[in-house]
């Protein structure tokens, strides 16, 4: 089975501080990952070396075409929802209607409350199509009702051979792998 | 998703206050004739200098709005994530930013430099100068405000990196010498978008 993403002894140290060191790790097609840990544990910057916006001290990442939604909504704010999405790929309607924010389509995003905001970020990354999902927190500001709606495309996802690495101190709905990182 | 850069930094741009440097651009012009009296030889005579340094502090207004905003909202992290080199997103930016900018420019200078009796003759070469100018200009505005993204009191900071950076412009720029003025221009536009592009990727935490 070929990997979406893999982990090869990598070391990460950020500000002179040692995150983790030689941890491997491999993710297939359908597979989900939780890394849980305490805070300034290193859960983000394991998300964003497994995006490539770090840099392993050692080691080696390897990566299949991937997105990403942190704590970042990254969306033009003075742009309606549906537009702001657009920027980012060309279909969003269907996306826009399983997250449950296909009638803020119209709504400029810096009107969007936090939760809303989220509901966005997360419509971005699955409008993208990429095959890995990277989810810094992607419970945070989520109502039950919107936590309920991602474990549904995260399933969907999952079923059709996607991968997906969440970073949470909630536990997540769903099976999930889990990865522990500590102090 | 190149084009899709500028246009979108061209909207937001000209949506967002573009007006406002521009009419700093002309107001700096208005304050000479305050300053060196209403002799219109000697306004004249100085008009396109004064020209030059009104459009160089224009030229800071619009910085911090160029990259900054784009890093904070991690606009700059997914474009990386759609692949889109770091160098081509300040080679965008640079371009949707002279659009935004230049063209208004050279119109503010055409009040401009009535405010300072400046005849037909001295406004055109002047305005062909700002033309070629402003792409150096614009150039290095992108690649002062990826430099400063982020750092805390980045405003005051812009000043004192692009302003000492733009003199080859300004010399060249209001002697109308124009082969000088472009090849500038042609080197600040070249060598910019590297320049930013490495300050994005150092920006990265």
């Amino acid at each position: 089975m070929t990997s979406l993403l893999r982990f090869e002894a990598v070391t990460l140290r950020r500000r002179g501080r040692l995150l983790f060191e030689d941890l491997d790790l491999a993710l297939g097609a359908g597979e989900a990952l939780q890394v849980i840990g305490p805070n300034g544990s290193g859960k983000s910057s394991l998300i964003r070396l497994a995006a490539g916006l770090l840099q392993p001290e050692r080691g080696r990442v390897e990566r299949s075409p991937l997105t990403l939604a942190d704590e970042n909504i990254a969306l033009d704010r003075e742009l309606p929802l549906k537009r702001a999405l657009k920027f980012w790929s060309g279909s969003v309607e269907r996306t826009m209607e399983a997250l449950g924010i296909a009638h803020l389509a119209d709504v400029p995003v810096r009107l969007l409350s936090s939760g809303q905001g989220k509901r966005a970020a997360l419509a971005r990354v699955v409008a993208s199509g990429a095959p890995l999902w990277l989810l810094d927190e992607p419970l945070n500001a989520l109502d039950a009702e919107g936590a309920e709606r991602l474990a549904r495309i995260i399933e969907q996802h999952r079923a059709s051979g996607g991968a997906v690495v969440a970073a949470s101190h909630q536990p997540l709905p769903g099976e999930w792998r889990m990865l522990e990182l500590a102090r | 998703m190149i084009a899709g850069l500028i246009v979108r930094d061209v909207r937001r741009g000209v949506t967002g206050a573009a007006w406002l440097p521009v009419a700093f651009f002309v107001l700096v012009a208005a304050l000479v004739p305050f300053a060196v009296g209403p002799d219109a030889r000697l306004l004249s005579r100085i008009g396109p200098g004064a020209l030059w340094i009104a459009a160089l502090t224009a030229a800071l207004l619009p910085i911090e709005r160029l990259i900054e905003p784009d890093r904070a909202d991690g606009v700059l992290d997914q474009l990386f994530l759609h692949g889109v080199a770091e160098e081509s997103v300040a080679l965008a930016k640079i371009i949707a930013h002279w659009l935004s900018f230049a063209p208004l420019l050279l119109i503010a200078a055409i009040p401009a430099s009535a405010l300072l009796a400046l005849d037909g003759r001295s406004l055109a070469s002047t305005e062909l100068a700002l033309l070629i100018g402003t792409a150096g200009l614009a150039s290095l505005a992108v690649a002062v405000a990826a430099v400063t993204a982020g750092l805390p009191r980045a405003g005051s900071l812009t000043g004192l990196l692009l302003l000492p950076l733009a003199v080859p412009l300004l010399i060249f720029g209001a002697a109308d010498a124009y082969l000088l003025e472009a090849a500038v221009s042609l080197l600040l536009t070249a060598g910019a978008p590297f320049v930013a592009g490495a300050a994005i990727r150092a920006a990265r935490t």
